[in-house]
């Protein structure tokens, strides 16, 4: 089956200390290894203030992951994430189908542009618009 | 209720946002010179949920999403535009209501 991306972020409770954030997140990656899944990149965002308060937290540490699997490992990754009261919040987004949507877009536009080099600056910019247009529609 | 926007400093289209289309001063509403999508111009692709200060600039004091007939967006962008902010509003990047 064909691989796909996703990015996980989670928030940690702000009074967990630095050392337990990373812990937290070395298990999550034992996780996904674990399923068969591919961890990509991992990015610490560090402490930052919640647009709303979660579980009466006004702020929480924000872990970014990138995961390369089939599916299976993000269902038990967020079983396990929904039991730790630790994790405020998480969230999942399959990244792949729209990153591959925006190649397309770009391989398109360097198609358009290479067709028709002679043009003007105003005009190359209008026919981009209506590409974006016509694809997304 | 667009007046709720008018006075907003969008920041990347003021100086032309307020120039007006040759004449004609028509009924109470100005004729106002049509706003170009910023991400096309930029030839944007994807628009990330994780850009809190790119999206920011899409939503009002009131944390609402800001209607394209304001921001000049197209349709395209728009749609992608409003899905980043969705999620940044799910993960509390951005809040869902703001008062």
């Amino acid at each position: 089956m064909n691989k796909r991306t996703y990015e996980v972020i989670f928030i940690v409770d702000p009074v967990a200390a630095d050392e337990e954030v990373m812990r937290l997140s070395e298990g999550v990656q034992k996780i996904i290894t674990g399923q068969g899944g591919n961890i990509v990149k991992t990015e610490m965002m560090g402490k930052r203030q919640l647009a709303y308060e979660i579980n009466h937290k006004k702020d929480g540490t924000y872990v970014l992951l990138e995961v390369e699997g089939s599916g299976g490992e993000i269902a038990e990754l967020e079983r396990r994430m929904r039991v730790n009261d630790q994790i405020l919040r998480y969230m999942t987004v399959r990244v792949d189908e729209a990153r591959r949507r925006a190649e397309k877009l770009k391989a398109r536009r360097a198609r358009k542009a290479a067709k028709q080099p002679a043009n003007s600056k105003g005009k190359q910019s209008a026919a981009d618009f209506g590409a974006e247009e016509e694809s997304a529609g | 209720m667009s007046t709720n926007y008018d006075d907003r400093d969008l920041g990347f289209d003021r100086g032309f946002e307020r120039e007006y289309d040759r004449t004609m001063p028509r009924g109470p509403r100005r004729m106002q010179r049509r706003k170009i999508c910023r991400f096309c111009i930029e030839k944007v692709d994807l628009i990330d949920w994780k850009d809190v200060k790119l999206l920011q600039s899409y939503i009002p004091e009131r944390g609402k999403i800001l209607p394209r007939r304001i921001s000049g967006v197209c349709a395209a962008h728009q749609r992608m535009l409003a899905e980043a902010i969705k999620r940044a509003r799910n993960i509390a990047l951005l809040p869902y209501a703001a008062d």
